[in-house]
């Protein structure tokens, strides 16, 4: 007989509701309470980088487009650095790397000012850490070698609506980012390679001189989004 | 020791995606498989809050957007830890939640419901941990509400939370219920998690020690993120 692991056990999700704007985007829902809302900024007033545009909706299984959802945003800076203590150094004042959208009540359209992340730094010397402890003996080694490549610029996406118990986790690649993408690790973690187009943001024009991406978000159905157990 | 990447996430403890009792999630529950994706930066880190970001006020329900009055209802106090699944505290951590009023009515420009709104009541509060792990709200029990599931579906009393912890693996939103509110064991929404465990523990316990006598009364929720692992062997990082 052996006794259970004291571990505690996460407290379970429950859905974010239909009025998940009044707790978390409240100017949207219709009335000013903070001094700040949280989340409108993502890059701050003097980033690094080329500032972009992205924009979307998400799309339920009839092929309608969502119209209360939440979407958060978590991005490295130019450099492929995190604003966090364990992010890979310092980014500039007032870089935050974290926002949240809501959509359109009517239209369902969502989005969101930024830059352009940069690739996620390897914190793994390729050249030395690596190639080290790898060798043509063990079968799985340029397996091995390509889990280590850096990713491609990417932005993680949180996304939480009505009808949604749990918060679902997909990244936003580039479609002009083709040769990265080719090598990021992630995407080719998806054995279905057509899948993985559902991750890659399509550029669409300039406005203003800013390039805009294009991400559709489908949760259901053909063209499903890939969703990440994180 | 080095921090690694966090534990999987027991999925067993959450609701799945398709719960076809709560009807709104048949159409938004993907219907491929996750892909399970070892941690990498992007998923141990997280966005980071400080006091600045806050007001000492926003976590007070009751005066956080009163014009001339209290709002009116049970005046009460939800205060608690989050922890993580090693028991340890998560400190300065972003907590937020949101609610209707005694009503059940929500200052929400789509609520249409015949429940009176409350002049003196906003309905949305956050707040930092300390370095405990603790938090606390002052806020109105929120009444029960009606919503279009069957004809005659009413959701409990509940109060929405959301936490980031320290990573964006971490992040998560649930809602907090009250003991012995008969509406619970009926909710569809409720009824989404398996396992009665992890609905037990979204039951805030009346606590009398917290209560303020003649003030408030007084429940206490425990919030549990995601633990972390520890190893003594460098941790290589998909993607690093």
């Amino acid at each position: 007989m052996t006794g259970p692991l004291d571990y505690l056990k996460e407290t379970a999700s429950q859905t974010a509701g239909p009025y998940v704007h009044i707790g978390l985007a409240p100017g949207a829902a219709g009335f000013d309470i903070y001094r700040e809302e949280l989340g409108w900024d993502i890059a701050g007033p003097d980033p690094k980088g080329q500032r972009i545009r992205v924009e979307g909706l998400v799309i339920d299984g009839m092929g309608s487009p969502v119209k209360d959802v939440l979407l958060e945003a978590w991005q490295a800076n130019a450099d492929g650095i995190y604003a966090h203590p364990e992010g890979g150094g310092a980014v500039e004042d007032g870089f935050r790397g974290w926002g949240r959208v809501i959509t359109d009540f009517d239209t369902g359209e969502w989005g969101f000012d930024t830059v352009k992340p940069g690739p996620v730094r390897s914190r793994v010397k390729l050249a030395s850490g690596v190639s080290e402890r790898v060798s043509a003996a063990d079968p799985d080694w340029q397996g091995r070698m390509e889990s280590h490549a850096p990713m491609a610029p990417h932005i993680n996406l949180w996304i939480v609506a009505r009808g949604i118990n749990l918060g679902l986790n997909t990244r936003m690649y580039f479609d002009d980012e083709a040769e990265a993408n080719a090598a990021d690790p992630v995407l080719n973690l998806i054995e279905w390679k057509q899948r993985r187009a559902t991750l890659i943001a399509r550029r669409d024009g300039d406005r203003d001189g800013v390039p805009v991406y294009r991400f559709d978000i489908r949760l259901q159905g053909d063209a499903e989004t890939v969703f990440f157990d994180v | 020791m080095k921090p690694a990447e966090y534990y999987q996430r027991d999925r067993s403890r959450h609701p799945p995606a398709l719960t076809p009792g709560y009807k709104t999630s048949v159409a938004r529950s993907p219907r491929y498989s996750l892909i399970a994706l070892q941690q990498s930066l992007s998923e141990i880190t997280g966005p980071v809050f400080g006091h600045d970001d806050i007001d000492p006020i926003d976590n007070d329900l009751i005066q956080n957007y009163a014009k001339e009055a209290d709002p009116v209802g049970e005046r009460i106090i939800i205060h608690g830890r989050v922890l993580d699944e090693n028991a340890q505290p998560v400190p300065d951590t972003l907590v937020e939640i949101w609610q209707a009023n005694a009503s059940g009515r929500y200052r929400h420009k789509k609520d249409t419901y015949l429940g009176a709104l409350d002049p003196n009541f906003g309905g949305c509060g956050r707040t930092l941990s300390d370095e405990s792990g603790y938090y606390v709200f002052r806020t109105i029990k929120p009444g029960a509400y009606p919503w279009r599931n069957t004809i005659n579906s009413w959701r409990p009393a509940h109060i929405h939370l959301s936490v980031f912890g320290r990573s964006f693996s971490q992040r998560l939103i649930t809602q907090l219920y009250f003991e012995g509110d008969p509406l619970i064991p009926l909710c569809p929404i409720v009824n989404t998690i398996p396992d009665p465990d992890a609905i037990d523990r979204l039951i805030a316990r009346l606590d009398m020690n917290a209560t303020v006598p003649l003030d408030s009364i007084a429940y206490r929720f425990d919030i549990v993120l995601r633990g972390r692992r520890s190893t003594l062997f460098e941790n290589r990082l998909e993607g690093n």
